[in-house]
């Protein structure tokens, strides 16, 4: 019986997902006791107000970043251009709708130079562009991922720049902001965005045999090309998805600042998500995705720092809390630490298994 | 003269390295009037020190297959405390400059061992080193501090002068210096062939017998020394210390390395490599400067695009090495592997 219950522990221990649930259970727990009013919502003008409904809001960029980018290291590979993109998209939607203020009648009204659908399209289609470059790299050239997208990396704020003029440029357009800042049923409209996003994604990998391809891939390339699988294209394709999250991204990043900054737009963005996606039990190895732990992990880094915003602690230390939350979460993820300060708690029984088998 | 055909292929990539300098600095020759002078290429160094001996640093780590994103952050941690121990403790030099490199280097054994022991991915290890540095950088202070330190301003300002009449500072003389140990370690020290073999295959180094754990946690160890070395050649050449010092310097150390010749895969890689790779960066930059009109943007744009020609001249030259490899002699075992590969890609094609 004692058994049987350390056996169904130890199972769900060893669950990818357990250990990023751990640690957002620790930080809401910590915030439970020490942050007065942080599960507080009001509601004001029908919306719904709060500490948690604003992590929601404030994560939803690096989450969209995160869904696409778990599917690209679940194929072994790695696309550190993400924050590039994020600034190309923004630009290319700052570019396109900007604002003119025009006079209709006596009332002062700002237009867009394009309609707005067009311009999300072409955002969104830019970053589609880059990703597709960044796909052919990895996908056909063979080109190591890590040095693929470190050239969009490096380039794309460039780009950005070029496409701002090396300004900034500011968003009149009222209709914009609701993209980033904008409640509907009394949630943010980024949730929903989010949601779509990830039940996409979800339904695409998990509802159809694309899921098994990209974890194949991830694995072993040379045996899923002999079972018939074609990883040119799934990994091509992949890239491309990832690329798109992150220009969905850099829409709500332009609307919620109304502005587009190629030169910051998204910075240091590749590499939250990455992080946000191995919080979530990701491995960088390839293999095993978890698109509900990469929402986690982004749930996980913006709490943090909203944590550290709501005990009053000095913004600069922000940035040592993350680091020590970094090391935290490598270490009770690695096996071998695991074993080190859990095992002698765990029973003798269990290394006997493992000898019979070998 | 197979040996000599041989050798030269083995030095293909360093070789390309050091004709895409020359021509880019021959080009910023015939375009700028000044540019082709002792003293510019000089200046290359002087700018560039700093660059260089992260970057040589960053070699060591990925040829042993690992990556480094802490540098920069090191180097700017480590400005940051010799400003603050100089300026508001009021310490001397003496003492500074060895708890700078001491910080950095503890930072680096610490990374190095999670990475060892815990078998932590070092992308994700040297993401928290970076954070932690940068974020310990804005503990000390959020503003910059300068430095009125008598020995470093003398320092700082000092000219070696050349027989010839040109001048290179003491940052220089530093650089040169790790270039030498650097070269010395990497090629004539069972240390140095560790590192290789490391990233050629990691297990059949510890089938081997070599110590692959305390080498891994020293190549991190050395990466952690030559970023703060790196920060403080920095301090001298900027007289301050700032948490935005040196801010994306992991990605340009990338940049040098890459360029240079080294695989991001490990087991491949030159430290003379990487010393031009800081020149070719060093000579965009340079070409930008005197062009005047070009806007900074671009040469972003340039570097990424060089980034490209680089990799696609590599992957020619090693595929094309790869075919030669297979009819080396008592490589039945490997001829078959290849067979079976080849008849795969074979496969893969006619499906399509």
């Amino acid at each position: 019986m004692q058994g049987n219950s350390t056996g169904r522990l130890r199972r769900i221990s060893a669950s990818k997902m357990f250990w990023p649930f751990v640690v957002l259970g620790l930080i809401l727990l910590f915030n439970l006791i020490f942050t007065k009013g942080f599960f507080n919502l009001d509601i004001r003008d029908g919306h719904l107000f709060g500490t948690t409904i604003d992590i929601l809001n404030r994560s939803s960029q690096i989450m969209i970043i995160a869904i696409g980018l778990t599917l690209v290291i679940a194929t072994h590979g790695i696309d550190i251009s993400v924050g590039s993109v994020v600034a190309i998209s923004a630009a290319m939607a700052a570019l396109l709708i900007g604002g003119k203020l025009v006079l209709r009648g006596d009332v002062q009204e700002y237009v867009t130079l394009v309609p707005m659908p067009v311009a999300i399209l072409a955002a969104v289609g830019v970053a589609g562009l880059a990703g597709g470059w960044n796909g052919l790299l990895v996908s056909r050239l063979k080109i190591q991922p890590i040095v693929a997208t470190l050239i969009l990396m490096v380039a794309g704020r460039g780009v950005a720049q070029l496409i701002t003029n090396g300004q900034i440029i500011t968003i009149y357009y009222k209709p914009f902001f609701f993209l980033g800042n904008g409640f509907l049923f009394g949630l943010p409209f980024t949730v929903y965005i989010v949601a779509v996003v990830l039940a996409f994604t979800l339904f695409m990998t998990r509802r159809t045999a694309l899921g098994l391809y990209i974890e194949s891939i991830g694995v072993n390339p040379t045996a899923s090309r002999y079972s018939g699988i074609k990883p040119e294209r799934i990994i091509f394709w992949v890239y491309v998805f990832g690329s798109i999250c992150a220009g969905i991204a850099g829409l709500i990043v332009a609307s919620n600042v109304k502005s587009a900054d190629g030169n910051n737009a998204g910075d240091l963005f590749e590499l939250d998500a990455i992080l946000a996606v191995v919080l979530g039990g990701t491995s960088l190895n390839g293999g095993k995705f978890y698109l509900g732990g990469s929402v986690i992990g982004a749930l996980i880094i913006q709490s943090l720092t909203t944590t550290i915003y709501a005990q009053g602690v000095p913004p600069e230390i922000t940035l040592v809390v993350k680091a020590l939350v970094v090391f935290a979460v490598t270490m009770l993820q690695s096996e071998s630490f695991r074993k080190m300060v859990f095992g002698r708690f765990v029973p003798v029984a269990s290394a006997t298994p493992q000898k019979e088998s070998v | 003269m197979k040996m000599a055909l041989r050798l030269n292929r083995k030095f293909l990539p360093l070789t390309v390295t050091i004709l895409l300098f020359l021509i880019m600095y021959g080009a910023g020759s015939m375009l700028y009037t000044g540019f082709f002078s002792l003293q510019v290429f000089l200046y290359l160094l002087i700018d560039n020190a700093f660059l260089g001996i992260t970057a040589i640093g960053m070699t060591f780590v990925i040829i042993s297959g690992g990556i480094d994103l802490s540098v920069g952050s090191v180097m700017a941690l480590t400005t940051m405390i010799s400003a603050a121990l100089l300026e508001k403790s009021h310490m001397s030099p003496a003492l500074v400059i060895p708890i700078a490199l001491l910080s950095g280097s503890t930072l680096g054994f610490l990374m190095g061992s999670m990475i060892h022991f815990f078998k932590a991915q070092p992308f994700i290890v040297t993401l928290g080193g970076m954070f932690l540095a940068r974020g310990l950088c804005y503990v000390i202070s959020i503003d910059s501090i300068s430095i009125k330190n008598t020995t470093y301003e003398a320092i700082s300002q000092a000219r070696i002068h050349l027989p010839t009449g040109q001048f290179i500072s003491v940052n220089v003389l530093i650089f040169l210096l790790v270039i030498a140990a650097a070269i010395y370690l990497a090629h004539y020290t069972r240390f140095g062939r560790t590192i290789y073999a490391i990233g050629g295959n990691e297990q059949s180094a510890v089938l081997m017998g070599l110590p692959v754990g305390r080498t891994k946690i020293l190549i991190y160890t050395m990466s952690g020394f030559f970023s703060s070395l790196a920060g403080i050649v920095m301090t001298f050449y900027m007289l301050s210390g700032y948490g935005l010092h040196a801010k994306g310097m992991e990605m340009d150390a990338i940049f040098a390395a890459v360029v240079g010749g080294t695989l991001l895969t490990g087991g491949v890689g030159y430290v003379v490599g990487t010393v031009f790779g800081t020149l070719i960066y060093g000579t965009i930059q340079s070409i930008i400067t005197f062009q005047g009109t070009l806007s900074s943007w671009w040469t972003r744009i340039v570097i990424g695009l060089l980034i490209f020609v680089f990799i696609l001249l590599q992957s020619i030259f090693s595929s094309r090495e790869k075919k030669l490899g297979s009819s080396a002699p008592g490589s039945g075992g490997r001829k078959m592997v290849r067979r079976v590969l080849a008849s795969a890609q074979i496969i893969a094609p006619e499906k399509e």
